[in-house]
């Protein structure tokens, strides 16, 4: 299969690969898909205010499943969780051009974020001891 | 060294020069067809024919007249199973076959099925074994066709063929073996290994694509077939069609070949593999062999790296040609079913990697594999979450995973 160049350069030079402290309170992650369906995500944002100041990101999956991510990561740097909440997974296979058997890579992402917003606005409410940084619900 | 590399022998080989050599003057000047018998050209494209037909039969012990050609394995298994199965209906329509047999057995099976005949598909051991217990507890009285792998084209595993053909020839039960990847890698002979009918494919064995044969059994017993092509009556009436005579010269050139470098190719394959795997299994942890180290062919390794995801690390080894067991391809999102069969766990079935050795493979190219394998799997574990978390000493099978279906998991 060929792969665009932009999925190509994200898996060659994946941008902010690491972890942070999830047990921070500035701190919201989210870990979305299953090692049985060959991805597993790891998103997490650092948020001041209502802003996310830093993101990043760990993957487990194809080439396109490492790039939905890391550009993921590299989107939602910036914006407030308001605008990361809007991000559709149809603008990242744009971005990407994934062909259609790697739209659920765009889908996981878009998961993702999510998930790590949510992760962050229960900690903030004081609602979750138990960050979901084991893949979702116990 | 000439990038990119090829690793994926099972898939296919390269043509041998020798094998070309001989194919050349039949697609010119020895152009007939072996089937017209009133001048010199298909007289002499018939002699080339037999010669052929001559060293096939020699590599797998059989009688030049029971090899019947085909345009390849799937075209022979078809033939094999539908044949026996349309002609010996009456007699009983119950098949015996395995999970982790090739796409062209297993949907011929299920198309039979279709019409009405019943088949057993034994599930291997963890190792990707059948074993003669497992056959002889699926036989019964309207039992008329065991068809099993001789070797597995995924992890390599052997079955016990000799065993489950002694089984079958006491249970008057006919018994046909796709050798497709077994043929010129491992000794294969009809008579000592009680086999009735086999197939096996060219292109497998340095010989051209789109040429294979099915070796049906002429005595003890006689084996009879419904044709599966209609036609000009070619191949004892078992397969109309005008002969691919340069196809057929390039067969018997390449199991020529085999015969004669059998037992060298075998070394060479085996040496080379073993040390990739000795060098990697040193340089990496959590790497797991699929199939049976004992049991298997000298020319394949299937390995998982755990926590690392199949297609990503074939995309990070580029230049190192290989195929997966992942299904990352694939919409189904179905990791293989020799896998699955096996008892494999998806997850290790999404990190497998099929590497294959040939008779051109060098040493140089193995040490190239290496180095690119362990720094493609170490650099993608550092992109891994799983990794990090087994790390960190979490169990990853008490995780509650989410599904990653569209929507599901946003909770």
């Amino acid at each position: 299969m060929a792969y665009s160049d932009k999925v190509i350069d994200h898996y060659n030079n994946p941008r902010n690969v690491g972890s942070f402290d999830k047990s921070k309170l500035d701190v919201g992650t989210g870990v979305v898909g299953a090692p049985e369906c060959g991805d597993v995500m790891k998103l997490q944002i650092q948020v001041d205010g209502d802003r996310i100041v830093d993101a990043k990101f760990k993957t487990f999956g194809c080439g396109s499943a490492i790039a939905s991510s890391s550009l993921a990561t590299e989107w939602i740097k910036g914006k407030t969780l308001d605008e990361a909440m809007k991000i559709r997974n149809t603008q990242i296979v744009e971005e990407l051009s994934l062909p259609p058997v790697k739209i659920h890579c765009s889908v996981l992402a878009e998961d993702a974020i999510k998930s790590a917003i949510q992760d962050y606005k229960s900690k903030k409410a004081g609602g979750s001891s138990n960050p979901p940084a084991r893949g979702g619900t116990q | 060294m000439k990038l990119p590399i090829y690793f994926d022998f099972q898939a296919t080989t390269p043509l041998d020069p020798r094998v070309l050599e001989a194919m050349i003057p039949y697609f010119t000047e020895d152009f007939g067809n072996a089937a017209s018998r009133s001048h010199a050209f298909g007289w002499k494209a018939e002699e080339a024919v037999e010669t052929a037909r001559g060293r096939i039969a020699s590599l797998i012990g059989a009688s030049p007249k029971e090899i019947v050609f085909t345009s390849g394995s799937t075209e022979s298994i078809n033939l094999a199973i539908k044949g026996v199965a349309e002609m010996y209906a009456e007699k009983g329509r119950h098949i015996v076959t395995s999970q982790v047999e090739h796409k062209a057995v297993l949907d011929t099976c299920k198309h039979l099925e279709k019409l009405g005949f019943e088949v057993t598909y034994l599930k291997p051991t963890k190792k990707g074994r059948v074993t003669v217990e497992m056959v002889e507890g699926a036989l019964r009285p309207d039992t008329i066709l065991v068809a099993l792998l001789w070797a597995n084209n995924e992890v390599g595993t052997l079955n016990p063929i000799r065993e489950i053909g002694d089984l079958c020839h006491r249970k008057g039960v006919l018994f046909f073996s796709d050798a497709t990847q077994a043929v010129g890698k491992i000794p294969v002979d009809v008579e000592k290994d009680h086999v009735d009918l086999l197939c096996l494919s060219g292109h497998k064995i340095y010989g051209p694509k789109g040429v294979g044969c099915l070796y049906v059994r002429r005595k003890n017993p006689r084996v009879r077939l419904v044709a599966q092509i209609d036609g000009g009556g070619h191949e004892r009436g078992m397969r109309s069609g005008t002969l691919n005579v340069p196809g057929v010269v390039g067969l018997g050139k390449a199991c020529e070949l085999c015969q004669q470098d059998l037992a060298k190719d075998a070394a060479h394959t085996s040496a080379l593999r073993d040390d990739f795997e000795k060098r990697l299994f040193a340089a990496l942890d959590h790497v797991h062999l699929n199939g049976d180290p004992e049991h298997r062919l000298p020319n394949n390794s299937n390995l998982s790296f755990s926590y690392v995801e199949g297609e990503s690390l074939i995309m990070g080894i580029k230049d190192v040609a290989v195929s997966s067991g992942s299904a990352c391809t694939s919409a189904s999102l179905e990791p293989s079913h020799v896998l699955r069969a096996m008892g494999v766990g998806d997850e290790l079935a999404h990190s497998s990697i099929r590497f294959g050795f040939g008779r051109f493979t060098t040493k140089e190219q193995v040490d190239y594999a290496v180095e690119h394998v362990v720094q493609a799997v170490k650099r993608l574990r550092e992109l891994s979450p799983l990794y990090e978390m087994v790390q960190e000493g979490v169990d990853l099978s008490k995780i509650d995973w989410t599904s990653h279906q569209p929507g599901a998991a946003r909770g």
